[in-house]
């Protein structure tokens, strides 16, 4: 497992991704997994650096790797913000015409859809989240 | 990074996106569609060149989709095959008009 401890903020997505990537380039994870894990990784470090600490401001700690055959990705947000567990939002009305839908609240809902698991728990004082991805071509 | 083009054409608007339309990217993106909205009864987004989408775009999408439903009509074109999996699983190929 790789780490990276990383000021909560929208302007280090970047290197969030990066370091994403480079541990799934290494991996020779297949591209299409990637842009799914990506923007997965893009709404939950977003989430955290938008409403964790607000209006203060905080850090994230992410743990990443892969592991086992079938190659499995793995990675875990913390944070010591606000408790607040993601997972517990009801699922957007995906069906509703443009005029009736809300702007937003789709996020989570996508890595639900596009990941493997996704697992919350509230621990030592700090939210936990994670998410799993097989990525064998 | 997302590269925009925009172009005009009487009452009709292309943009064409070539990169990623993401949390970072979305914003701007936007801004030029707020600022060009005007008098457009025909608004076209390109995604030829898009690689990559997030629910930040979603929402941009949506923002001016409701806005093109009272003033004319938009059509999203060539999105890829990831993007098209994101428009299904978020229900926006019912929302928009994708050809």
């Amino acid at each position: 497992m790789k780490e990276l401890d990383i000021e909560a903020k929208i302007e280090k997505l970047d290197d969030v991704l990066a370091f994403v990537d480079g541990i799934l380039e290494e991996a020779e994870c297949s591209p299409k997994v990637q842009v799914q894990i990506d923007i997965a990784v893009e709404e939950i470090f977003v989430n955290i650096a938008h409403y964790a600490y607000d209006p203060n401001e905080g850090r994230a700690l992410i743990k990443a790797g892969v592991t086992g055959d079938p190659a499995l990705f793995s990675i875990e947000f913390s944070d010591a913000g606000i408790p607040y567990n993601p997972l517990a939002k009801e699922d957007p009305d995906v069906t509703l015409s443009a005029e009736d839908r809300p702007i937003g609240g789709l996020g989570i809902f996508m890595v639900k859809k596009s990941m493997d698991s996704v697992d919350y728990e509230y621990r030592d004082g700090r939210n936990v989240l994670t998410i799993t991805k097989g990525i064998t071509k | 990074m997302l590269n925009i083009t925009k172009e005009s054409n009487a009452n009709k608007l292309t943009f064409g996106l070539e990169g990623r339309l993401d949390t970072t990217t979305a914003p701007d993106f936007e801004a030029k569609i707020k600022e060009s909205l005007d008098g457009v009864t025909e608004l076209v987004i390109d995604m030829k060149s898009l690689e990559y989408i997030s629910s930040a775009g979603l929402r941009v999408l949506l923002s001016a989709q409701k806005i093109m439903n009272k003033q004319g009509t938009m059509v999203v074109t060539n999105a890829n095959d990831d993007v098209k999996e994101i428009f299904d699983v978020t229900g926006f190929s019912d929302i928009l008009s994708i050809e």
